[in-house]
Formats: C-alpha cells, sequence, structure tokens
C-alpha cells in the first residue's frame, strides 16, 4: 500500500489532495468522479463519510453530506467504495470525519477495518489533541498515520504538541472558519506553514478556503507541501447534478487546472 | 486546559483544534473570576435588582388538593424575562464583560436563552446575534419580537428540523469564525467544557434558595424534588442544593414527545445511548451508526438530542432517576395548574408538573414535593391553542 511518505519524497511539486463526501451525489457517480479525480492528477484523497452535524463545515459540504446519506451511505456502503478505489488506483487515503461515528463503530475495530479497505489516516475533525487519546493507541495500532489540524490560532505550545503527535501530514487550516470556498486566500496562511514546517519534521498540507488553481500556486511557492481543496470541488458535483457527464468533465478540467499551477 | 471537565466517563471537549483557544480561555476567566469578591458582588446584585432573585417558593395548594400530595413551586418563571435563563445569562454576561469582549452568540430553542441573552446583551451594551432554527422561530415567535426589542440580531438556521440541534450546530459555525473576539454564551449545562460547570455554577442558586426556603416553610426537606430536562439547566440547578442530602429523590422529566415506543420524542436520558454530540460525551438519540436522530417535542426548549453530562453520571449512579412525560400528559398539566392556580406554567416547566400527575395515585399524601417552575407559559398560549383549541375558548 502506497505511503503517504513515497508520495511526498517522489513528488517534485506540491500535492495535490481533492476532497469527496463518499456517495455524493450516489455511489456509483461518486466513485466514478473520483477516478477522473485520479486521472487528472489527484496525488492523495481525502474522503468524508456524512454526518448529521457536521460543525466544522459550511454549507457546501453540508449539503453534500445530506445527499450521501439519502443515498444510503453508511460504513459498510464506505468500505466498499474505499475497496473500489484501492482496486483502481493505489493511492494514498485520508479520511477525514466526525467522532460519534468512529464511536459508535468502535475505535479498534473501525482503524482495523479501514485500514484494510486501504486508509492511510484518519483525521476526526472534531478531536482536538487534548481528547485525541481515545483514538491515538487504536490508530497507530492499525497501522494509521494519526493527522491533526493546526489552525491561525493554534499557540506555539499547541503547535510543539501536535507536531509530535502526528505522522503522515500536518492539516495546516488556512482561516479562521469552516470549510468554503473564499475568494481571497488568506493572507496569513504562508506564516502559518512556515512557522509550521518549523516545528513538524512531516510535511505541511493546507486546506479550507481554497478555491482557485492562483490560491494553490501562491501556497505551493510559499512552501505548502501539499494543497486540499474541497468545498470547490464538492459544488462542482452540486451544480451539476442535473448532469453525471458533465460532473466528470468539470471535474477533470479543474483538478488538471489545479495540477498545473501547483507542478514544478 | 487546566481541567479535563469529566463527569465520570461523560462531557469532555470534543472540539475541533480552532475552538480549543477559546474555551481554554473561558476556562481561565471563569477560575478567575467565580469566586473574586468584585465579580460575586457585582452579580448578587444584578440577580437580586435587575432579575428579581430570590424567587418565592409557593405551595400550590389547591394543585395539591387535586393531586393528593404537598406541591411546591419553585417560581422561576417569576424571574424577568419570565425563566430562570436568566440566572445564567447573567453570570456568563458579567464574565464576558470582565474579560472585556464586546460580542455576544447564542443559541436557543424556545427563544428563553436567546431572550435572556439579549436582555443582558441591552444590559451591558454587547453587540449580540441569537441563532434560531427557523421552525423554533415560527412556533415562539414572540419571544422572537422580543429579543429584536432589545437590540439583537436574530439569525434563523435552517438546517435540520430547525430547532435548538441546529441552531447549536450553526451558533458554533460562527463562532469558529469569530472566535477571536466574540464570547458564546451557551444555554444549557450541556456542549464542551468548561460549559456545564459554568452553567451548573451560575444556575446552583435556584438549589441553594431551594433548599434554605424548605427549611424554613416547610421545616424540613422535600421528598422528592422534580425537573424538567432538555439540556437540563434547570435541572442541575434546582438539584446541585440536594445532591449530598441522600433521603431527598431528584427526578429530571424529559420530552416524552409522541410517545417513546413512537420513536417521536426527545428523551435522551432515558431511551438514547452514549454518542458524542457539541463537543460532549452523553447520552444521545442516534441510529445505530451514530447518526443523530431528529427530536420532536411540543416544547422547544426540551427539543434537543443529547443532555448535560452530569446529569448521565447522575443517572448512571443512581442518585437522579430520569422519566418522560408524553405531549398530551403535558398539556393536560399545563391546563391543570393554569385552572387549579392561575399560574401558566412553561411547556418544558410544564412536563416536571406532568410526571407529578402520573404518579399522584402511588404516593401518600403526606409526600412533599419541589417542582422548579422554571418557566412561564405566556410564550407558549399559541401552541397550547393549536393542540388544545378548547382549552382556550
Amino acid at each position: 500500500m502506497r505511503s503517504y511518505k513515497e508520495v511526498f519524497s517522489e513528488l517534485k511539486g506540491a500535492a495535490l489532495i481533492p476532497f469527496f463526501v463518499i456517495g455524493d451525489p450516489d455511489f456509483d457517480t461518486s466513485v466514478t468522479t473520483v477516478k477522473r479525480a485520479i486521472d487528472s492528477g489527484a496525488d492523495i484523497l481525502e474522503l468524508g463519510i456524512p454526518f448529521s452535524d457536521p460543525i466544522a463545515d459550511g454549507p457546501t459540504i453540508q449539503k453534500a453530506d445530506i445527499r450521501a446519506q439519502q443515498a444510503g451511505i453508511n460504513m459498510q456502503r464506505a468500505l466498499a467504495f474505499i475497496r473500489q478505489i484501492k482496486q483502481y488506483r493505489d493511492i494514498p487515503i485520508g479520511l477525514l470525519m466526525y467522532y460519534n461515528l468512529v464511536y459508535q463503530y468502535g475505535p479498534e475495530k473501525f482503524f482495523r477495518e479501514f485500514h484494510e479497505a486501504g486508509v492511510n489516516s484518519v483525521l476526526v475533525a472534531d478531536l482536538n489533541i487534548d481528547d485525541a487519546d481515545e483514538i491515538f493507541a487504536p490508530a497507530r495500532q492499525a497501522g494509521l498515520d494519526t493527522v491533526f489540524m493546526v489552525t491561525p490560532n493554534t499557540s506555539q505550545e499547541r503547535m510543539k504538541q501536535i507536531a509530535s503527535k502526528t505522522t503522515g501530514f500536518i492539516y495546516a487550516v488556512s482561516l479562521l472558519g469552516v470549510t468554503g470556498s473564499r475568494e481571497e486566500l488568506s493572507d496569513t496562511v504562508n506564516g502559518l506553514v512556515k512557522k509550521m514546517k518549523a516545528l513538524a519534521n512531516v510535511p505541511v498540507c493546507v486546506g479550507f478556503g481554497i478555491s482557485k488553481p492562483e490560491h494553490a500556486a501562491v501556497l505551493a511557492q510559499g512552501g505548502a507541501d501539499g494543497v486540499i481543496i474541497g468545498s470547490k470541488i464538492v459544488s462542482i458535483i452540486e451544480e451539476n447534478l442535473d448532469s453525471h457527464e458533465k460532473i466528470y468533465s468539470n471535474i477533470r478540467v479543474f483538478v488538471k487546472e489545479v495540477k498545473a499551477a501547483i507542478a514544478k | 486546559m487546566k481541567y479535563k471537565g469529566k463527569f465520570g466517563e461523560y462531557g469532555g471537549f470534543y472540539v475541533p483544534e480552532v475552538l480549543m483557544p477559546a474555551l481554554e480561555e473561558l476556562e481561565e476567566a471563569f477560575y478567575k473570576y467565580y469566586q473574586d469578591k468584585e465579580f460575586v458582588t457585582q452579580l448578587n446584585k444584578l440577580l437580586g435588582d435587575y432579575a428579581g432573585r430570590p424567587t418565592p417558593l409557593y405551595y400550590a395548594a389547591r394543585f395539591s388538593e387535586r393531586l393528593g400530595l404537598k406541591v411546591f413551586l419553585k417560581r422561576e418563571d417569576l424571574l424577568h424575562g419570565g425563566a430562570h435563563k436568566v440566572n445564567n445569562t447573567l453570570g456568563q454576561g458579567l464574565l464576558a464583560k470582565f474579560m472585556g469582549k464586546t460580542k455576544l452568540i447564542a443559541e436557543t430553542g424556545a427563544g428563553q436563552h436567546g431572550l435572556a441573552t439579549a436582555m443582558i446583551g441591552a444590559l451591558f451594551g454587547f453587540d449580540t446575534k441569537i441563532f434560531m432554527g427557523t421552525t423554533d422561530i415560527e412556533r415562539q415567535s414572540v419571544n422572537v419580537h422580543k429579543m429584536k426589542l432589545c437590540g439583537a440580531e436574530v439569525i434563523p438556521v435552517e438546517g435540520g428540523t430547525g430547532t435548538l440541534k441546529d441552531a447549536i450546530n450553526d451558533a458554533l459555525r460562527y463562532w469558529t469564525a469569530n472566535v477571536t473576539d466574540t464570547f458564546y454564551l451557551f444555554g444549557s449545562a450541556c456542549g464542551p467544557h468548561p460549559y456545564p460547570t459554568v452553567v451548573r455554577h451560575f444556575q446552583s442558586c435556584i438549589g441553594k434558595e431551594t433548599r434554605r426556603q424548605c427549611l424554613e416553610k416547610i421545616g424540613s426537606l422535600p421528598d422528592m424534588v422534580v425537573a424538567c430536562v432538555g439540556g437540563g439547566s434547570n435541572a442541575i440547578g434546582i438539584f446541585s442544593g440536594f445532591l449530598g442530602d441522600k433521603d431527598v429523590r431528584l427526578i429530571g422529566v424529559e420530552a416524552g414527545g409522541e410517545g417513546i415506543k413512537t420513536g417521536k420524542h426527545a428523551a435522551s436520558l432515558v431511551a438514547g445511548r452514549i454518542g458524542v454530540l457539541h463537543g460532549s460525551k452523553a447520552y444521545l438519540l442516534q441510529d445505530e451508526q451514530g447518526q443523530v436522530l431528529e427530536t420532536e417535542s411540543v416544547s422547544a426548549g426540551l427539543d434537543y438530542p443529547a443532555v448535560g453530562p452530569e446529569h448521565c453520571l447522575l443517572k448512571d449512579t443512581g442518585r437522579a432517576e430520569y422519566v418522560e412525560a408524553d405531549d398530551d400528559d403535558v398539556l393536560d398539566a399545563f391546563e391543570l395548574l393554569s385552572k387549579s392556580e392561575g399560574i401558566l406554567p412553561a411547556l418544558e416547566s410544564a412536563h416536571a408538573l406532568a410526571y407529578l400527575c402520573s404518579v399522584k395515585e402511588s404516593l401518600s399524601p403526606d409526600i412533599t414535593a419541589v417542582v422548579n417552575l422554571s418557566g412561564r407559559g405566556d410564550k407558549d398560549v399559541g401552541i397550547v391553542e393549536k393542540y388544545r383549541p378548547v382549552m382556550t375558548k
């Protein structure tokens, strides 16, 4: 199974990491959409399992969660989804989700089964490092990387703690706020990346608010090791619900544009 | 964080990293000020002159006669704003002032916490935003107008069923983006640490007063203390005064909605299992996979799928008992108190009355029960008319 380490050491530019909600707008369309993103240059995938109360997400991903839930996505379907993607391509996958789903499934069983299906890491949006003990040991035991977030208001002291507990990569949140496309890139993000890179010995990837190839280019030039694009990707699905072909072609075009913008 | 914020295995602070600095700041400020002489003096003055404490402990003779036991009502409904919520908003509002904050946000279900926040927003000159679900805005429109009259902005929340849970979701999202200068004035004894502890502290005046008044008026402690439980702030407030009195039964009454069997209710302690929502581990109404269920109750203030962590511990240890009352019985109790005493209870508080009505036959006539009448029912007249047209005709 391909690791984050392999991807980052082989890449010349920054890694392109699109985010999808598993099963948005339905299982089969979602599988094809993700495959098109892989074909177009995605280096790593971030996948979300839909939750009823996604407090870290803005309206775009909230609606995707509802579509996926209505399409019947549950843990079993999510496992099947990941297996299908891994059969198509051995690409590293990070899950981004909420704690109650992990807790109800049982952390040990959850990490074991999703690792077996091909997942490299699990980032739990509503678990910060202080409460992370509940997942840390079972995740490591299952062979998963533990990815944590840093935000623009994280203190130096907490940054150090986060750096010491993180494997795989650090998820740097570009702004104060929930997920969602923004017109402008936050002007403090490059400083955050620089500060974090000085403390961590794993790559630092940036997410939240990134909606344009130009944003990605600025981040890559500023030293980010990867660029995570969620709401913009999900909005391409949302805007083309009447035509799945348009979803596939627009995702392909957008991913290629971003890839070109961050390649060295 | 200095403390873990755990009540047994419940509570904690299951929140995204971005909210941690604000929760740490709140925890630090709370422990710095809650026993500070200047803070306590100012708060007590406000609780007296502005809110109207102490509230009476009233012997409801005619209601008691109908039930065949002795019922005392702790009249939190007489407080300014019409509910116990002002105890907490004055406390947290003063804390915000001591911290130098100028912007407040709050969630609200029935609008009582929103109103109590809007009131102190005006009192302290804060810029106040209240998040409220669209369903609740419709069914509690009087409170919406009151909040606006106090100068607060009411932000409608459309997600989910447009009730309390959705309002909290959006308030948390807003806080995430404005966390550096905004104080989140949480209304119930749930959510992430330190809120359950902070809210319990500011509501504990109910329990302290009630215990003292019982000794003065009855000459002994009551046999039972009954309170409604949504998130659980009025209940933990009154229970906290009696936790050490092992002979006093503590009974929390949750929203039974259309009945537990129908699945249309909001009784998380009675029918939920442990989960994590809104930063706290607690009994939660959820499906097999952990998706949070939609709740239903005639009372907007109890329409919430989780519950405060301390109640979860009190349930597990058996120190408090938790039961539910169905909408129909609640409306009967609302009518009975109105007709027998001329006191319109909030539909939330009517759950506690409904419980007593349902067990009256099994209780001996010399039993003394204290009911926390946490709010008044003016806001609910429209709802009662809709469900029971005959009652107001």
